[in-house]
């Protein structure tokens, strides 16, 4: 299958700031690909260049098959966008806000007025319709902007950190919109720091720092690759203690990853692990063992965490 | 069948409208309608008492049309400031709609388009009211409109272009007081240009306002002069061309950089 989009080397300088560093990806149709990094790493730029609203600074960028500096115009009218910040229309009603935003892409307006009932159906906001965008809940605000995002059809929909600043409720009700929108055949392409988003939501998945991709695949593959499969966390009650039990700890695992407030043990057997550590008295005050995650992946090839 | 993208644009405009018209329609005649009362009728009645003309009419007649270029271009500088930084910094709706076909060109000729539709909008309310008084003297009069609204937009494009660069609106208040009140008074609108002292005439020949005031004039008074008419044309429209231009280029920088 053809790609849907395709980058090589592609790059974004801002002046001398280099926010995308020669990055290659693919992203295929049906598919839901996902960016993950940390504030600041390059996914938000990489999502405006896909989006047709950033010029690219260096390599190649195809977006369904089309160039996105000769062809912008045509390539948005096939992809839906919902911002990482709310731009819904204030001064509209929802159902303006979805008549308007129709119209944009030169719909007719009987047309128009179906898709927004269905829409309006599709995010639960159909009691909503006349009320004005302000006094909506930021959940409501963001599925009204999904739906605003849905209105030409897309067959890309590019998320930009699509759950930030949501309840917890609010997040998972639209991660279940957002499955359902992949079932329906849309390619999702999102940003994200949180990895349970990534693991919740992306088919694949590249991890993004400081402009450059540092590991692609699955959620599973990257875990499988990149860290052990277990992992015993040590939490100490003095931020001494953790510093004076480090080298003791690193001579029980080949990689311990010190982070704020814990010491990381990544192991293939936590529970030997931790029985070692516990019979070693290294004084932590709690010991977890859990499975690793994406937050390991980023955790071991970058040496920091995703949401410092 | 499709509609061209800037129309698209004007139809978000015509939406909010729609919504919050009656607001609209006092706000943006109240002021010019107090105005004229005042000025034309008020003053007008001294003026007549002493000196009986201005510039060969009398002073509703001459008044008048100043007043209704001005209201014109009040109300685009209005609304090619705050809510042209509204559209790319408080609400982001300008950064909404690029993520459409629609390019940031046109949202900037769009919506300068649809600030010269309110100025035709309210220009014509208040050329009915200054007919109804008799302000009107000659039917060239309905030029006048045309001619509000052609000066709107030599207001509103390049306002319009440098709004969108700004981060706050601090500077907008500063705006009205030394830029757009200073040329309410004195671009021939309440005098002629003849009473100003000498060294300053030239500079109020600049101003944009005068020439639309000069055309508007010469219609309601029937006192057209085709050559001077022309040249306050071509300087409105080298004034909306200069700001689509730069618009053009700000509203891209802005919004897709």
């Amino acid at each position: 299958m053809d790609p849907l989009i395709e980058a090589r080397a592609l790059t974004k300088r801002f002046g001398g700031f280099v926010a995308v560093d020669g990055i290659d990806f693919v992203i295929r149709p049906g598919e839901a690909f996902g960016f993950l990094g940390p504030n600041g790493a390059g996914k938000s730029s990489t999502m405006r260049m896909i989006g047709c609203v950033s010029p690219v600074s260096g390599g190649t960028l195809r977006v369904l098959g089309m160039d996105p500096a000769a062809d912008g115009a045509q390539i948005r009218a096939r992809l839906g966008v919902v911002p990482q910040e709310d731009n819904l229309d204030t001064e509209l009603t929802v159902w303006d806000n979805l008549m308007i935003y129709g119209r944009y892409f030169d719909l007719p307006r009987a047309e128009i007025r179906r898709r927004a009932e269905e829409l309006l159906e599709f995010v639960q906001l159909t009691d909503r319709r006349d009320s004005r965008v302000d006094p909506l809940s930021g959940g409501m605000k963001r599925r009204l902007t999904i739906a605003r995002a849905l209105i030409n059809e897309p067959e890309v929909l590019l998320l930009d950190e699509p759950t930030t600043g949501l309840d917890p409720q609010a997040r998972h009700m639209l991660w279940e919109r957002l499955y359902r929108l992949k079932q329906d055949g849309v390619t999702l392409v999102l940003t994200t720091h949180y990895m349970d988003e990534a693991e919740q939501l992306c088919d694949r998945l590249v991890i993004m720092d400081a402009g450059r991709i540092v590991a692609e695949g699955s959620p599973r593959d990257l875990v499988a690759t990149h860290a052990t499969r277990e992992v015993v966390e040590l939490r100490f009650g003095r931020a001494a203690e953790q510093h004076a039990a480090l080298a003791r700890v690193r001579t029980l695992a080949p990689r311990v990853e010190p982070v704020a407030d814990r010491l990381l043990v990544y192991t293939d057997d936590g529970d030997a692990t931790a029985a070692a550590v516990t019979a070693d008295g290294v004084g932590a005050a709690s010991v977890l063992v859990r499975r690793a995650s994406l937050e390991d992946v980023f955790l071991i090839l970058t040496g920091r965490t995703l949401e410092e | 069948m499709s509609t061209p993208p800037v129309v698209r644009v004007m139809e978000r405009e015509a939406r909010v409208l729609a919504r919050l018209w009656r607001g609209m329609v006092f706000s943006t005649l109240l002021s010019p309608l107090l105005f004229l009362a005042a000025m034309g009728l008020g003053l007008g009645g001294l003026v007549k008492a002493h000196t009986g003309r201005v510039a060969g009419l009398t002073y509703l007649d001459f008044v008048a049309p100043g007043l209704m270029v001005a209201s014109a271009m009040q109300l685009a500088a209005n609304e090619a400031m705050w809510p042209v930084l509204g559209g790319v910094k408080w609400m982001k709706t300008f950064h909404a709609t690029v993520a459409t076909p629609i390019t940031a060109g046109e949202i900037v000729v769009g919506y300068v388009l649809w600030v010269v539709v309110r100025a035709i909008g309210a220009s014509t309310v208040f050329f009915v009211v200054a007919a109804l008084l008799g302000a009107v003297p000659s039917a060239w009069g309905v030029l006048a409109i045309p001619a509000a609204a052609l000066c709107a937009g030599a207001f509103a494009a390049p306002l319009a272009a440098y709004s969108v660069t700004l981060d706050t609106d601090l500077v907008f208040p500063v705006i009205m007081r030394v830029g757009v009140l200073p040329l309410f008074l004195f671009s021939g609108t309440f005098f002629p240009l003849s009473q100003l002292p000498s060294g300053l005439r030239p500079l109020a020949a600049m101003s944009p306002l005068w020439h639309g005031v000069e055309l508007a004039r010469g219609a309601t008074t029937g006192t057209l002069h085709i050559g001077a008419d022309i040249v306050h044309v071509l300087v409105l429209l080298a004034c909306v061309g200069a700001g689509f231009a730069w618009g053009r280029r700000t509203f891209a920088r802005r919004l897709t950089s």
